[in-house]
């Protein structure tokens, strides 16, 4: 049955990654150099609107919690986002993405996969040394929510309910995304 | 063509909850991972082991977590690993159903060809060593764009937050400066 999710799923996250021009490094180029939005704009919504369904279901009972899977805050997580952000501006491809552009029929998609591998060994080559490090050790509780959630095995960073603040914050998601602008700068040169 | 962002954030929004009411939250760095210990195991054999606790490996990061990725190194048809593997499936029948892409736009995308002109080799290198750093970062922060933004924001994760900081913190200013006309 697993295997057949797998299937199912990874399809639809493919196919939907693609059509949302997420594929594409011109989108995420100018997402992150603000001159157009739209894929900011597609992500906002997206979160919020899984947020929204998943905290709706829970207080429901028609989602599981459990399912839920909160990985833990440490300074490399804030570190590493800096190293992924750069290389995620230079090439213009994300794990996900750079894997679908590949297939999609984007060439220079296949030495991003080859560059990723290797820094993926790299990185487990020299896990040690982080390991030797405080980089890695949890921060602020660690593996934790902004507020615990009923049923849930994390805890919260705050006292406030965590199903109705999910809710909120996916509401906020989805308000942002309709709230900004298509453009933030003007695109230069044309 | 690219879908208006009001139905594809809705229709990206739906996988990522179909994700986690069905199985789990969405993730994919991890894989790259995955595949260098499949390469890995085979070329060395005794790089994953198995003994009566269960899967463990010589390379502390494989072994960590109780072995749960020398594990999935041990089975390649696993959840993560096929989830990765549709992922390219989809997106190939996507673009095929759109029409695929012009000859120029397989080689280098326009933003780049616009800013530093026609020719693959730099832009081959700047993927390349992009993908680097991308999944060094990634591993370093347990997570990347889908499993950490996306999944970890979606979920009030405090790591998702944190990760999404870091990310835009360097991204922007790097796009920015990097494809600036006439920089």
């Amino acid at each position: 049955m697993s295997i057949v999710l797998a299937i199912t799923l990874g399809l639809a996250f493919g196919f939907v990654l693609d059509r949302v021009g997420a594929t594409n490094p011109g989108w995420i180029v100018k997402m992150l150099n603000l001159t157009h939005l739209h894929l900011m704009k597609t992500i906002l919504l997206g979160i919020g609107v899984a947020s929204i369904l998943m905290f709706g279901g829970q207080m429901l009972g028609w989602v599981d919690v459990g399912h839920m899977s909160v990985k833990g805050a440490y300074a490399g997580v804030f570190v590493g986002g800096l190293l992924l952000g750069f290389g995620w501006a230079l090439s213009g491809y994300c794990p996900g993405t750079g894997v679908c552009a590949a297939t999609a029929g984007r060439r220079d998609a296949w030495p991003f996969i080859g560059g990723g591998l290797l820094g993926a060994l790299a990185y487990m080559v020299t896990y040690p040394f982080w390991k030797g490090t405080s980089m890695l050790d949890g921060v602020a509780g660690g593996k934790v929510t902004l507020g615990a959630v009923p049923g849930a095995k994390y805890e919260g960073l705050s006292s406030l309910p965590g199903d109705w603040l999910g809710l909120v914050l996916g509401a906020g998601f989805v308000a942002v995304a309709f709230l900004l602008p298509q453009s933030l700068r003007a695109q230069q040169g044309q | 063509m690219t879908l208006n962002w009001k139905i594809g954030g809705l229709a990206l929004g739906a996988v990522f909850f179909l994700a986690v009411l069905l199985v789990k939250p969405i993730g994919v760095s991890t894989q790259f991972v995955i595949l260098n210990g499949i390469v890995g195991d085979w070329v060395r054999p005794d790089l994953v082991t198995e003994s009566a606790d269960g899967f463990t490996s010589s390379n502390a990061y494989l072994a960590k977590s109780g072995g749960k990725y020398a594990k999935a190194v041990s089975n390649p048809i696993n959840y993560g690993f096929l989830f990765v593997l549709a992922m390219m499936v989809g997106s190939a029948v996507s673009s095929r159903m759109n029409g695929g892409l012009s000859k120029e736009e397989k080689g280098s995308p326009r933003v780049w060809r616009d800013r530093f002109g026609n020719g693959t080799s730099k832009r081959f290198v700047a993927t390349f060593v992009g993908g680097f750093v991308v999944l060094y970062g990634a591993r370093l922060a347990g997570g990347c764009t889908s499993g950490h933004m996306m999944s970890g924001m979606m979920q009030t994760s405090l790591s998702g937050y944190l990760f999404a900081a870091g990310a835009f913190a360097a991204a922007i200013p790097t796009a920015i400066l990097l494809f600036k006309k006439g920089a």
